[in-house]
């Protein structure tokens, strides 16, 4: 038994049913990811007013993320036009281009992430805030280290645009002198929920495309030599997810950066 | 019933180049009942599973209906069981527990739905008979559609296995509103999440195979407006499954989110919890699930209701031997409920404050939306008109759906209006109202599809007198089980008490200003029996689907009920394949009795002219 257009597109549609197939999946991603973006966009606007964050994200990082994605989609389309035009070798060139900026782009997202987990603001019993990097935070000893800076308020850990020249420093705390102490990760607030959320679900889905991608490029070539149409379809639709995965990142980008 | 022959993996190259040599090779067992990628199998894998959820979610009724009429006494029989297995903190001395009244309520609600209903009428019928209306040898998609069913067992899995941790299973709600459902101390409510993100990943799957299996694998000649009513339904409850469930997955992670990671999506400032102030970021919107939720809820009704209405379409003109009245208006009105779903989803959330703009225009499209489902309904009624009618088993259930499903979406009116809903809201009436849309009316619609098809898969008819019985029993327990509840409704019965209402009775504070009367409290022992008598009423039904299987009358032919869509045209049961030649449209779904034609039915595939008239193409092949 065959499933009829399985290769071949079918001549009214157009269409052969994996390109089908991944549109529709594709559609039901963009609802996935636009409730997310309804989300972001009902909490942020039921926000305390001055109280949503500012600068709190490095821009450089993020710009270049979106470079990398940017130019992993270019080597996407070219690894498809390498099958299409039955240059297999430029097509393992042009995916491993794809698979090593996919690497960068988690690479540089963990590092991002870490950057947050280490960062603590600590209410300390006189009212003042420290906020910064943790040095040393062991259990044994009774205080802790940080790289940061004291505030007098939370309202001036909000809006880091304004404040160009931060100056940071050493800091020892002794334990006792801590009244509440909390990093930076989803539970700190909810710009943070958000931001580990949103941007979480677009590494798994950066993830997922690369460990198909690879397939393609390791172990699924095989096909290339038994089947290279329907092994073109394939490079075809896993290159429409990553296209769209990309796309997802170009509005987290701004909504979570710049905005 | 004779596993259809399995020859090849139709995606896997190397699979084919092997089997090639075996091709008469059984597969065995696991390959064939098991991890079947065969469309008939993975339907009858989905219906099987569907029944047993089915069964499991009728037994938390009973229990819960014994709870209402008996609050706090011991449940006969199983009482002791239910201490053995859920603790004597959820079921001390065999008596249900306010907890755990409250974790059935929510996991009745969710496994009716999501396990029962939505896997019965969308991915049973729509695996086992869609491919086979349309001329297709199989899904698009084979391997996805194995994986879908994978991950709804997996997903039902998860959700009962939450009744045996600590804390017992979700206790907030099919809806598991924020903020209840994070402040109840279980780990339920992240199970049901899991559990949940799992059953919307195998709708996901199911439905982005249904639609390009029509929109791909039609047979030539098989136009859109060629399509049988039930393929339509079937093909715009994909394309709701497949936009109104994701946003209930993202809504779903952030839940999971809050219980897990303590963010505060759902949590908002200042929230209080046991009297204490909880521990929690805050800034979240309580409204903000609500909506998330109901994006998805609201169009489930459809999901719920739109295969139901395909299979009576269906029976309906097979039994009545003439075509159905008003076919294009049955799928345009079922494009037009598909869209309109999509944008009435606040009406059952008058009562959150949203703000009376908002309700005004929400109010306004479901007063839109019931127009095209009352189109349905006449058309429908009218392909009655004058039909010469054979009253078997499928079609006593296919009318019976017509006057419960009408009381269902007439009592939905007043709900769908703010005004009205506000007394009515949350209430036994609201219970009734939709019970009526989905248990006699859904329900009745899916063991019409099953007698209808069941010659089909097994060869072999179902038991007549039998199913006799099981209609009339189930139609009239029905009707004793959730008629009664309009009136407790109407009277100010609250739904999700877990004493069913005592504390506000007339007998426990007489005097008070407003109470609920006796007679209204002695409505539960009604509905108590009226459940237990509905659940006898199934044995029939249990007794004669597995026995006639092997030992039912033998259906006369491939086409016992001489019906003119594709699905009667295989051989009996379908082999792998299904079509011993692939098949040719030639006309209309429903040409019954077509004058000047010898018999009263005309297969879609029968050519115009006979095959041994000189060469003379049959019909355009337009896709």
């Amino acid at each position: 038994m065959e499933i009829p257009y399985a290769v071949q597109p079918r001549p009214d549609t157009g269409l052969y049913n994996a390109k089908a197939g991944i549109w529709l999946f594709l559609a039901s991603e963009v609802m996935l990811f636009g409730a997310l973006f309804s989300a972001y966009v009902l909490l942020r606007v039921g926000a305390v007013p001055g109280e949503w964050p500012h600068g709190w994200l490095n821009v450089t990082l993020g710009t270049i993320n979106t470079l990398v994605l940017a130019l992993s989609a270019i080597t996407t389309l070219l690894a498809w036009v390498a099958c299409k035009t039955r240059q297999f070798d430029k097509f393992k060139f042009f995916h491993a281009c794809t698979l090593l900026l996919a690497l960068t782009f988690l690479c540089i997202k963990g590092y991002e992430y870490h950057d947050k987990w280490i960062h603590y603001e600590i209410q300390l019993t006189d009212g003042r805030i420290a906020d910064g990097h943790m040095l040393e935070n062991n259990p044994k000893e009774d205080y802790v280290v940080i790289e940061g800076r004291y505030v007098a308020d939370e309202k001036d850990l909000y809006d880091l645009r304004a404040q160009k020249d931060i100056k940071t420093g050493e800091i020892k705390i002794p334990r006792p002198q801590i009244k509440e102490m909390e990093n930076y990760g989803p539970w700190h607030n909810t710009y943070l929920a958000l931001y580990f959320t949103l941007t979480g679900l677009h590494a798994l889905h950066i993830l997922g495309g690369s460990i198909v991608i690879g397939y393609l490029w390791g172990p699924g070539r095989r096909m290339w030599k038994t089947d290279p149409e329907r092994f073109t379809n394939r490079v075809e639709v896993s290159g429409l997810f990553w296209h769209f995965v990309d796309l997802v990142w170009i509005f987290l980008f701004p909504v979570l950066y710049l905005m | 019933m004779r596993p259809p022959v399995h020859t090849s993996f139709p995606y896997d190259a190397e699979h084919d180049e092997h089997e090639q040599h075996h091709a008469r090779h059984d597969p065995g067992f696991w390959r064939t009942y098991i991890f079947s990628t065969d469309h008939k199998i993975i339907g009858i894998q989905y219906g099987f599973t569907a029944l047993c959820f089915m069964l499991f979610g009728f037994f938390l009724l009973l229990l819960m209906r014994w709870q209402i009429a008996h609050p706090g006494a011991p449940v006969p029989f199983i009482g002791p069981l239910l201490e053995k297995v859920l603790g004597p903190v959820m079921a001390g001395n065999g008596a249900i527990s306010p907890d755990l009244y409250n974790s059935f309520g929510a996991m009745h609600g969710t496994i009716m739905i999501f396990l029962a209903v939505v896997p019965l009428a969308f991915a049973a019928f729509g695996n086992y008979v869609v491919p086979l209306m349309i001329g297709a040898p199989d899904m698009a998609f084979p391997r996805v559609n194995m994986a879908s069913y994978q991950a709804y067992v997996l997903g039902g899995i998860v959700m009962v296995v939450s009744f045996f941790i600590p804390g017992g299973a979700a206790q907030a709600g099919w809806t598991s509103y924020s903020p209840l459902a994070t402040s109840i101390p279980t780990h339920g409510q992240a199970f049901w999440l899991v559990g949940m993100v799992l059953l919307i990943t195998s709708s996901l799957l199911g439905a982005v195979n249904f639609i390009a299996t029509i929109i791909q694998l039609r047979a030539p000649g098989m136009t859109w407006m060629r399509l049988p009513f039930f393929v339509w339904a079937q093909f715009v409850t994909a394309f709701l499954l497949l936009l109104a469930f994701p946003p209930l997955e993202a809504a779903g992670i952030m839940q999971l989110m809050d219980n897990l990671a303590h963010t505060s999506f759902f949590l908002p400032t200042g929230l209080a919890i046991g009297g204490h102030l909880a521990h929690v970021s805050g800034g979240g919107s309580p409204l903000l699930w609500q909506h998330l939720f109901w994006f998805l809820g609201h169009p489930e009704v459809y999901v719920l209701i739109l295969p139901a209405m395909g299979i009576v379409c269906e029976i309906l003109a097979n039994n009545t031997r003439k075509p159905i009245w008003g076919y294009k208006s049955l799928v345009y009105s079922a494009l037009a409920i598909g869209f309109l779903s999509f944008i009435v989803w606040a009406h059952h959330m008058y009562l959150t404050g949203m703000g009376q703009k908002i309700a005004t225009f929400f109010q306004t499209t479901t007063m839109i939306i019931s127009i095209p489902s009352v189109i349905i309904l006449t058309c429908l009624l009218i392909s009655l008109w004058g039909g010469s009618i054979r009253f078997n088993t499928p079609m006593l259930f296919a009318l019976g759906f017509l006057p419960m499903f009408g009381i269902g979406g007439l009592t939905g009116l007043p709900l769908g209006l703010a005004p009205a809903d506000i007394y009515l809201h949350d209430t036994y009436y609201v219970i009734a109202h939709f019970h009526y849309v989905v248990a006699p009316g859904t329900i009745f619609a899916l063991f019409a599809g099953i007698y209808y098809w069941f010659p089909k898969m097994t060869g072999r008819m179902m038991n007549e007198f039998w199913g006799r019985v099981h209609f009339w029993g189930s139609f009239v327990f029905m009707n004793v089980v959730f008629m009664p509840m309009f009136a407790q409704g109407m009277e100010g019965m609250l739904r999700r008490m877990a004493d069913g209402g005592v504390n506000y009775s007339a007998a426990r504070v007489p005097g008070a200003l407003a109470t609920l009367p006796n007679s209204i409290m002695a409505l539960h022992t009604w509905i108590l029996w009226g459940a237990m008598a509905l659940g006898l009423a199934q044995i029939p039904f249990i007794i004669n689907l597995f026995w006639s299987i092997k030992h039912g009358e033998v259906a006369k032919s491939d086409n016992p009920w001489q019906s003119t869509t594709l699905e009667w045209q295989t051989p009996t049961p379908p082999p792998h394949g299904n079509f011993d030649r692939p098949p040719r449209v030639c006309r209309s779904p429903y040409e019954y009795s077509v004058p000047g034609h010898a018999a009263d039915f005309t297969p879609q595939n029968e050519p115009d002219i006979p095959m041994t008239a000189p060469k003379i193409s049959p019909a355009p092949a337009v896709h």
